[in-house]
């Protein structure tokens, strides 16, 4: 792992490890990266557990991997990869959610899809001859050695997707929730499904190259279920997902900074301890409200 | 192709293990927990990469990993049906614990290992010893059989639970079975397809076998030959052309066979398909 090449004191200073942390340009790229990735993984993330879709998104961010490792094939830039087999799976799944069959076929289908494109992505990399640990850079990323020109690039493409989905955000909203309802109000619930599909396949796309393949998926999906379990209600959820994604991402990079572990472990530890501690205390609440309502009864 | 040693003990373990994934994936299609398969598959990669680091057997630590998985999926899902997000949430970290685990073996010992996670995630099945052919074999009739005992009880509790219930039978307890033995089947598929891609094997021949028959026996056997069949593929297709991953082919052909269920499910008469394309 080339996260291992550097290792830092910690001074135990905050602010002389943030001055530190910041001096150096890669670093400062990376939290960059990182910061349009969480946001936009914040937002895609919340519809996604609205839409009880982890299954396809988790797809969708594994079909990540087949399209960096054909496009290093083809010699093409990697983006063109991400981006295209994204939105090819994108497709494909949109496909099967709309034949509208049911739930165990459509499972089936989705894992059949994602047990292919990671086949295909594995076969392409054998073919590609290239040194085996790039397997491992593209499955789990590399937060270093990010460039201005990325940066740029994700700054834009996470612009496209947040604004989409902000536009379409009341009737994907309404869509999500009921789509039966919605669909009686005139709301185009298949045309929406899709393209939801879409920006979530460009956000993954986006986030992979920093984070790999496998762990888009955690910026995605955990963020945005702690929300779920905080409030219902969709702008402070947002919100939320948005501000925990962050969170957790700029601790994780500094972490992984001052530490010889990879920034991967950091960011799904992290997010994940806020999820089991909001379960936890959830659970401890309703059980406090069922007794202080037993006591009210009793009294 | 039967002269060589790795080829015959590639087919036989591959064989028994597509029989098991068969059999158990069909299962898993018709509960619709395939996402269940999909998590599993990262509590492998990690649970061998964890034994890895200790110095335990690998296999062993697969084994653990796995059943443990399935049988932690299974408590926290209610009525033993786990529910996504938070399969999703707990399985997301346990590849970030993977991921530390692969960085923390790598650095351990540099020499000849660096390569460990891509064997683990992606398998090796052309590197199988007797002594593993042997293993898997054993598992592979356990997991049959025990599958087989239940099939009955788990058809009707995955069917229609409700009633399943008020008839007496052990809903919540089969679902646990059940899951606890996905992993272990799930384990034995690792060691040939690898982490990343079992998946293929339960979902694909089970899904071509649903779409097929609704009749339950008949798609359990149906899913067990297109289980098996793509292995048989897979691996002649990879001893053909060597420059082909023998796990990528096995997961094609299982992902061909499924596509051609579809295609001739869909439609009767090809005719209709060209029709309805130049309709527009």
């Amino acid at each position: 792992m080339v996260e291992a090449a550097i290792f830092q004191e910690l001074s135990w200073n905050p602010l002389t490890d943030l001055r530190e942390l910041l001096t150096y340009p890669f670093m400062v790229n990376a939290l960059e990266a990182g910061t349009i990735v969480a946001v936009m993984a914040g937002v895609t993330g919340w519809f996604m557990v609205l839409r009880r879709q982890t299954f396809a998104g988790h797809t969708l961010s594994v079909i990540a991997f087949p399209g960096a490792a054909a496009a290093s094939l083809a010699g093409l830039p990697l983006a063109v990869g991400y981006f295209g087999f994204c939105g090819l799976g994108a497709l494909a799944l949109a496909g099967i959610a709309g034949s509208r069959r049911s739930l165990s076929a459509e499972s089936a289908a989705i894992g059949s899809l994602q047990a292919l494109a990671l086949a295909l992505g594995f076969l392409f990399v054998s073919l590609y001859h290239g040194v085996l640990n790039g397997v491992d850079s593209l499955l789990f990323g590399t937060f270093l050695g990010i460039t201005r020109g990325q940066v740029a690039v994700l700054l834009a493409v996470a612009a496209a997707a947040v604004s989409l989905v902000a536009i379409a955000a009341r009737p994907l909203f309404f869509a999500s929730v009921d789509a039966e309802v919605a669909r009686a109000g005139g709301v185009p619930v298949r045309l929406l499904g899709f393209g939801f599909l879409l920006v979530l396949g460009l956000s993954v796309a986006e986030t992979s190259q920093i984070t790999g393949a496998l762990l888009v998926f955690a910026l995605l999906v955990t963020p945005a279920a702690t929300a779920h379990q905080l409030t219902p209600r969709p702008l402070l959820g947002i919100a939320l997902s948005v501000a925990l994604a962050l969170g957790v991402t700029w601790l994780g990079l500094a972490l992984a900074y001052f530490s010889i572990y990879p920034v991967g472990f950091y960011v799904t530890s992290l997010s994940f301890g806020v999820y089991v501690l909001v379960r936890v205390g959830r659970a401890l609440g309703s059980r406090r409200r069922a007794t202080a309502r037993l006591a009210l009864e009793a009294a | 192709m039967f002269a060589h040693e790795f080829m015959r003990n590639a087919l036989i373990a591959g064989s028994f293990v597509g029989l098991a994934c068969g059999l158990v994936g069909y299962f898993v299609v018709l509960r619709a927990q395939v996402f269940a398969g999909d998590a599993l598959s990262h509590v492998a990669f990690t649970g061998a990469l964890i034994a890895a680091v200790l110095g335990l057997n690998i296999v062993a630590g697969l084994f653990a990993a796995t059943i443990l998985g399935g049988i932690v999926m299974g408590i926290l899902g209610d009525k033993a049906r786990a529910d996504d997000v938070t399969i999703g949430s707990l399985f997301a970290w346990t590849l970030g614990l993977g991921v530390l685990f692969l960085s923390i073996f790598t650095t351990q010992d540099s020499a000849g290992n660096g390569t460990a996670g891509v064997r683990v995630l992606f398998g090796s099945i052309f590197g199988l010893s007797t002594a593993d052919v042997r293993i898997s074999v054993v598992l592979a009739v356990l997991a049959g059989a025990l599958l087989l005992t239940i099939a009955r009880p788990l058809l009707f509790a995955s069917l229609d639970a409700a009633v399943a219930e008020a008839q007496g039978v052990p809903v919540r307890a089969l679902g646990l079975g059940f899951l606890a033995l996905l992993g272990l089947v799930a384990a034995e598929a690792t060691q040939a397809v690898g982490a990343l891609l079992l998946l293929g094997l339960l979902a694909a021949p089970a899904g071509a076998a649903h779409r097929l028959t609704t009749r339950p026996y008949r798609g359990l056997v149906l899913s067990a030959l297109f289980s098996v069949g793509s292995i048989w593929i897979g691996l002649t297709l990879a001893y053909v052309f060597p420059t082909l991953p023998p796990s990528s082919m096995i997961i094609a052909a299982a992902a061909g066979i499924y596509l051609l269920a579809i295609a001739s499910t869909t439609t009767r008469d090809p005719r209709a398909v060209w029709l309805r394309l130049a309709n527009g």
